[in-house]
């Protein structure tokens, strides 16, 4: 296995460095398992192009030495989709943030993943609007202290992976970023599944959303991430056969592990079967 | 490549709509890639290439707005392939933030808006000509656009090929702005036997050497796919493609040279028809559907003895400065399909009077409402 001076000599963009990233930012982690992941494929970074939107996250594919696509707010699926169904031959990775994704680009992510086309999607979840300086996103939990709800948020937050399955997304799967394994495998399983795949990281951010959510400590952050997920399979064996106050005490837990892993007819397969019906 | 097109789209005369030529002229030009959402006047373009591309093995998709419409043909531009999509009026609005983004990261690709009445959800089944500004400067800040605009069936299927090859050459997105009377209207049409085609130019730079957004004009292009790990961002970038958003210096010299690669070739782009202009007293400037109208009200008034003249603009942005400036009349009387969009900038470049004769509400000019005009 590669070191991660090995890793970054390989595949970053030295020029780039250092990265705009926060000290105790967690988006560094989603760029190394991502890299870690690629490399354990063997990915040819010469036919594969990461794509990302606006936003703290959607700057990663900058650092990645290979074909990329910075592009407007919200909108890197629409063209993913574009380099996708044009040229199937080439890998599409997407970096997003929960802002990008489900706020300004909710309507894109239902509709390519409805679409079922092929890319992965690695949505870097940190509850917040980080760049412009931690405005409420879609994902910001309720009573959640941000810029833009200082006395606490009142909204019900997005569970995306929950959207994302009910939608059909052949892979589906959420983890923190406080463990590197889960993460590297998901990531893995997602470019390799043929359709649409989504990877959710939840990822700390100390400077816009942990500061004003008495989460201002890197590690007491961290660690929260640790105390209040839970394995999906552990949630469900409680839900069905635990006592009440078993219940009760993992309500708020959030779920974390693989929410769906089927197959299912992918776009541009089925647009190559139709273009050869004509013929 | 071609014949296998012409083979598709049948007999080499035909009678068809304005919107059709479009997509005829697109998959002569080589695009196999199309991005739609459906829109009255321009519904018709996305059906036709959902018919058509398939047979010529290119990829046609509906998104689920126009602002995926255009994220979509710019991707696919990067992943190699021709690509268009179309609209009208509140599509057009949508697309304007990724038109500016193709600019600035100079792709190649081809939009064409089938204007119809506005503001807003307006006049869908009626024509105008009111978004020949929003063409110009919709998407914010500074940059160039090179829009065309046809008056007839034939010539729409010219100048959609003609988009294609100016949109290569520059890297830049080109508009073909119809009107809903063109885009609706049926007329014979000819295939030309022989087409001008500008392909794909790809770098022939080592890779070590290349550099995406380098030189004094146009850049080389290198697409994904081609080994030469290109990034593109909308962000202000250096010539790495890389972003560099804090240097004064870096920002000025991109803007201007992609505004600058555009304008400088003002006169080269500029296409225009002109009659009776050598003697002309007034001069009746119009464009689009529009100038049918205008052409008869001039026939008109020379069999009155009024010594009028016709010019009709092609290619409308960037606008033929030097063109206007140079006409030798005392008057000229621009008709357009608006309140007054394309008036400001002959104002800006006549040495004469300029009067505005301006219609909306959906119906062409009719020639002697021009005549009118011509006669006072």
């Amino acid at each position: 296995m590669l070191s991660g001076e090995e890793l970054k000599e390989k595949y970053l963009r030295k020029e780039m460095f250092p990265t705009v990233f926060c000290d105790g930012c967690g988006i560094g982690n989603v760029l190394d398992y991502a890299i870690r992941a690629i490399e354990e494929l063997e990915l040819d970074l010469d036919q594969t192009v990461f794509l990302s939107g606006i936003g703290c996250s959607s700057r990663l594919p900058g650092y990645i030495n290979s074909d990329g696509l910075h592009t407007t707010h919200g909108r890197a699926l629409a063209f993913a989709t574009g380099v996708k169904a044009a040229n199937p031959k080439l890998d599409v990775i997407v970096f997003t943030g929960d802002g990008d994704c489900v706020g300004i680009g909710g309507n894109h992510f239902i509709h390519a993943a409805r679409r079922n086309i092929d890319m992965t999607v690695i949505m870097v979840n940190n509850y917040n609007y980080g760049m412009t300086g931690g405005q409420a996103a879609p994902t910001t939990p309720l009573g959640g202290i941000t810029t833009t709800t200082p006395y606490g948020s009142i909204e019900f937050p997005f569970d995306v992976c929950e959207i994302a399955k009910a939608i059909g997304v052949p892979y589906v799967a959420r983890w923190t970023v406080t463990y590197p394994y889960k993460p590297i495998k998901s990531i893995k399983k997602a470019i390799q599944k043929k359709g649409f795949s989504y990877v959710e990281l939840l990822t700390p951010c100390p400077i816009q959303w942990g500061r004003k959510n008495k989460l201002r400590d890197i590690k007491a952050l961290w660690d929260w991430y640790k105390d209040n997920t839970m394995l999906l399979e552990d949630w469900e064996m409680i839900n069905k056969y635990g006592t009440e106050e078993e219940k009760q005490a993992i309500e708020k837990k959030i779920k974390i592990g693989v929410f769906q892993d089927i197959d299912r007819p992918e776009w541009t397969s089925e647009w190559k079967k139709y273009v050869k019906r004509l013929r | 490549m071609i014949s296998k097109v012409k083979q598709v789209l049948g007999p080499d005369a035909q009678f068809i709509l304005g919107d059709t030529a479009v997509t005829y002229g697109a998959l002569l030009a080589g695009c196999r890639f199309f991005a739609g959402y459906p829109i009255t006047p321009a519904t018709e373009i996305a059906e036709g290439m959902a018919r058509l591309m398939p047979k010529v093995g290119g990829t046609c998709i509906q998104m689920e707005d126009e602002i995926a419409s255009v994220g979509a043909i710019i991707g696919a531009s990067w992943a190699g392939v021709k690509s268009m999509t179309a609209t009208s009026g509140p599509g057009f609005s949508l697309m304007q933030e990724n038109i500016g983004y193709a600019c600035m990261t100079e792709t190649p690709c081809v939009l064409v808006d089938v204007q119809r009445g506005g503001p807003s959800t307006g006049q869908p089944t009626r024509a105008s000509q009111g978004d020949m500004m929003q063409a110009r400067w919709g998407t914010h800040g500074d940059h160039e656009i090179i829009a065309l605009v046809p008056n007839s069936v034939q010539e729409t299927m010219e100048l959609t090929i003609e988009a294609f090859n100016l949109s290569e050459q520059y890297r830049n997105p080109v508009l073909v702005m119809l009107d809903e009377i063109i885009g609706h209207m049926r007329e014979k049409i000819v295939i030309p036997s022989k087409i001008k085609i500008v392909g794909r130019e790809k770098t022939k730079m080592a890779k070590e050497k290349y550099l995406s957004f380098a030189g004094e004009k146009i850049p080389d292009f290198a697409t994904f796919g081609s080994g030469y790990r290109v990034y593109a961002t909308g962000l202000t970038h250096s010539e790495t493609g890389l972003p560099s958003t804090d240097d004064p210096e870096v920002h000025s010299k991109l803007v201007t040279r992609i505004c600058k690669k555009i304008s400088d070739d003002r006169e080269k782009l500029q296409d225009f028809k002109g009659r009776y202009l050598s003697d002309a007293e007034v001069v009746v400037l119009s464009y689009g559907s529009t100038s049918r109208s205008a052409l008869t009200a001039v026939e008109l008034a020379r069999k009155k003895g009024i010594k009028a003249g016709y010019l009709r603009l092609i290619t409308v942005w960037p606008f033929p400065e030097k063109l206007v400036e140079n006409l030798n009349c005392s008057r000229i009387l621009v008709a357009e399909q608006n309140l007054g969009q394309l008036v400001h900038l002959v104002r800006e470049s006549a040495r004469c009077e300029v009067q505005l004769c301006p219609k909306i509400g959906g119906e062409v000019h009719k020639p002697r409402e021009i005549l009118a005009r011509l006669e006072e």
